[in-house]
């Protein structure tokens, strides 16, 4: 069973283009519960970002501005699939 | 644990409902919002996230900035890339709107490329001609890389203005529909927290999209489970010309991104499992560069005679590590960056692993070119479904024929959206007043909201899961009906496909909570699936020669003679068929010619 966080996110993880399904999915699934609770503020206001911008983003084409932002990115980035 | 209970239900009215907040559905209901009528958009996700927020490329238009061009060349384009299937009425009202739609857009606010002299950009996409075939033409619009999403948040931002009321995050289950065949709205509720809403409409806009979820590898978001379609078809509409659905040979093997023809342009080629070039046996001249098609059975070939690469030998690899690093940062900068983000593989020094990935869904509900949705009704073979209408990659009007061609898909949507909406607003005038709503339709759409509430416990064979229905209809689909089709595994196809419905009458939801419950969405989104795969494998089961994007190994050839014709496939009926729209407008048809480029 999905803990109540990971199903309160699924849905906001449902994006318009499948590489944002695949990065934000696969996070959410496997480390989205070891985020402390400032991290997940940020997480919070990064699913609130445009696709376009999270794609570049998410795909190492921009880096944010905000170190906090940057290290939710680096996290989701770095969390391997199977 | 959340409550079990359901709250009472809603009703609301509007003039009109759509259902879908991409590109289509805003451009429709912006229209009408404008003209003073009440919208309801209907959307699963947060408007910009829909799946047009994708479409990178552009939108064409005859604009002739850069090359000379004028509406009727694109005409000519879009009919023979769609490989003479197209409605050729539907076409030149497309061609023709194309220049104005591009200007509306410009008004609302979308930030096109600019050449030096103030005026759009334009840039050449492949199936573009100048003068009936000639030269290239540069044709396609484009805002940077980002058109897609340009125009989704610019007409996003203008809805808002207008006061296009959004329901956001609701999922729309089925259509209203009385005994006389109008559809009078539809019947949704809302992914947070269960509450179903009875939308009453006087007329309703389904503009949900494509299908790619019907394939394990496809480029399309998880978004895009034909909900639309399968709405339709359990509305007792046929599904036309499903069986044209676009693939490209170059996904990234069990993901679905799309590695652009471009680095097999930039030199790079594709191998085995025995190390071979592959290519050098299928198209010894063009190689790795010959037609999608030609590349896409290739692949599928080798892998389905054992010589795939990787422990499940399922995919081959795309080698570019040979063209040194410097040139791939240099032209394929996105692509590196692709593979390093889901792979974890640098192309400077590994190859890809790739397989043929679903892209682009032809097929979908019967238009006319206002956008009312039309089905045969005895001797009639397009007569308007009273009150429905639908628009872009989920509508078949049918623009693409056979085969879309790129740049295609946007206009598209912005010009059939704007249509349909026009063709409202003139209905409207007519029809001032709701049709009166029979309580026992709106019980039995809200019985099927229902449906999965308690479903699957008494199943002798135990109870089915959607993940494991889900994951064995796609491989179905990728099997037996993706790249490479004949009559034995398009029939063993279908007999799995039907198989598969039988046993979704048995899925059991373990989480029956109202709260998020995004797995008993997954199961409606499923039963589209279900209902797509069936139309679309059934019409590509029946049709027995190639054309466009539908490629059959035992009927190679295009035939005219017997299949110059739409496929129509509903529960009720099976299959059936209509003559193809040859006749234009206001020019003469383009008869039907070998394809050849």
């Amino acid at each position: 069973m999905k803990s109540e966080t990971k199903i309160n996110y699924s849905w906001q993880c449902r994006r318009g283009m499948l590489e944002l399904d695949l990065l934000l999915n696969n996070f959410v699934n496997k480390d989205v519960d070891n985020l402390t609770s400032q991290q997940t503020e940020y997480f919070d206001l990064l699913l609130s970002y445009p696709d376009q911008t999270l794609l570049d983003l998410l795909l190492g084409n921009s880096v944010a501005s905000d170190p906090l932002i940057a290290t939710i990115v680096q996290k989701i980035r770095s969390t391997p699939f199977d | 644990m959340s409550s079990i209970e359901r709250k009472p239900i809603e009703r609301r009215q509007f003039d009109t409902l759509i259902i879908g907040a991409g590109g289509g559905g805003l451009r429709a209901s912006l229209q009408l919002a404008e003209a003073d009528l009440s919208v309801a958009v209907v959307s699963k996700v947060f408007p910009t996230r829909s799946h047009t927020v994708a479409a990178q490329g552009g939108m064409n238009a005859a604009l002739a900035n850069v090359l000379d061009d004028n509406w009727h060349w694109h005409m000519f384009d879009t009919v023979k890339g769609g490989d003479y299937l197209g409605d050729q009425d539907a076409i030149e009202y497309m061609c023709r709107a194309a220049p104005k739609a591009v200007y509306e857009l410009e008004h609302f606010g979308v930030p096109f490329s600019r050449l030096d002299n103030g005026k759009i950009y334009q840039r050449a996409f492949g199936g573009q001609s100048q003068n009936f075939g000639g030269a290239q033409a540069a044709r396609t619009c484009a805002a940077a890389d980002r058109t897609g999403h340009a125009i989704l948040h610019s007409l996003y931002q203008q809805n808002i203005r207008a006061k296009t009321h959004f329901f956001d995050e609701y999922f729309a289950v089925d259509l209203l529909k009385d005994d006389s065949g109008h559809v009078l709205g539809a019947v949704v509720f809302n992914i947070q927290d269960g509450q179903i809403v009875v939308i009453e409409a006087k007329t309703t806009l389904l503009a949900t999209g494509g299908a790619g979820q019907l394939f394990k590898t496809t480029t399309n978001a998880l978004i895009n489970t034909g909900d639309g379609m399968g709405m339709a078809m359990r509305a007792g509409i046929p599904l036309q010309d499903m069986e044209f659905f676009q693939f490209h040979p170059t996904g990234i093997a069990g993901r679905g991104m799309l590695i652009t023809e471009g680095a097999r342009g930039e030199g790079g080629y594709l191998v085995n499992g025995d190390g071979e070039r592959l290519m050098e046996r299928y198209a010894p001249k063009a190689k790795d560069l010959a037609s999608r098609d030609v590349v896409s059975r290739a692949i599928y070939i080798e892998v389905k005679e054992g010589r795939g690469c990787g422990p499940k030998k399922d995919h081959v690899l795309l080698k570019l590590d040979h063209l040194g690093e410097e040139v791939i940062q240099k032209r394929l900068p996105g692509i590196r960056q692709t593979c390093i983000t889901f792979l974890g593989i640098d192309p400077a020094e590994s190859p890809i692993p790739v397989y043929p990935t679903a892209h682009y869904t032809m097929g979908g509900i019967p238009t006319n070119r206002f956008g009312q949705v039309v089905i045969p009704v005895k001797d009639t073979p397009e007569e308007p479904v009273q009150g429905l209408y639908a628009a872009g990659e989920c509508a078949c009007v049918s623009v693409h024929g056979g085969n879309r061609l790129g740049g295609n898909s946007l206009l598209d949507i912005l010009v059939f959206g704007r249509a349909a909406a026009k063709h409202i607003i003139d209905y409207l005038k007519e029809n001032k007043y709701h049709k009166a709503l029979d309580e026992e339709i709106i019980n039995r759409v809200v019985d099927k909201v229902k449906r999965f509430d308690q479903q699957g416990e008494t199943s002798s064979t135990g109870a089915e899961t959607v993940v494991d229905l889900r994951n064995e209809l796609k491989q179905a689909m990728e099997d037996h009906c993706g790249v490479f089709r004949d009559k034995d595994i398009l029939k063993q196809g279908v007999e799995k496909v039907e198989q598969l419905i039988k046993r979704m009458k048995n899925v059991k939801i373990e989480d029956q909570s109202f709260t998020f419950n995004t797995a008993k969405v997954e199961a409606f989104e499923l039963d589209n699936l279900m209902a797509v795969a069936l139309a679309t494998i059934h019409s590509a089961h029946a049709r027995e020669e190639s054309r466009g994007a539908h490629s059959r190994v035992d009927f190679p050839e295009r035939d005219d003679k017997s299949w110059m014709r739409h496929s129509l496939y509903s529960f009720e009926n099976g299959l059936d068929y209509k003559p193809v729209r040859t006749k234009p407008i206001s020019v003469e048809s383009f008869p039907p010619k070998p394809r050849v480029y």
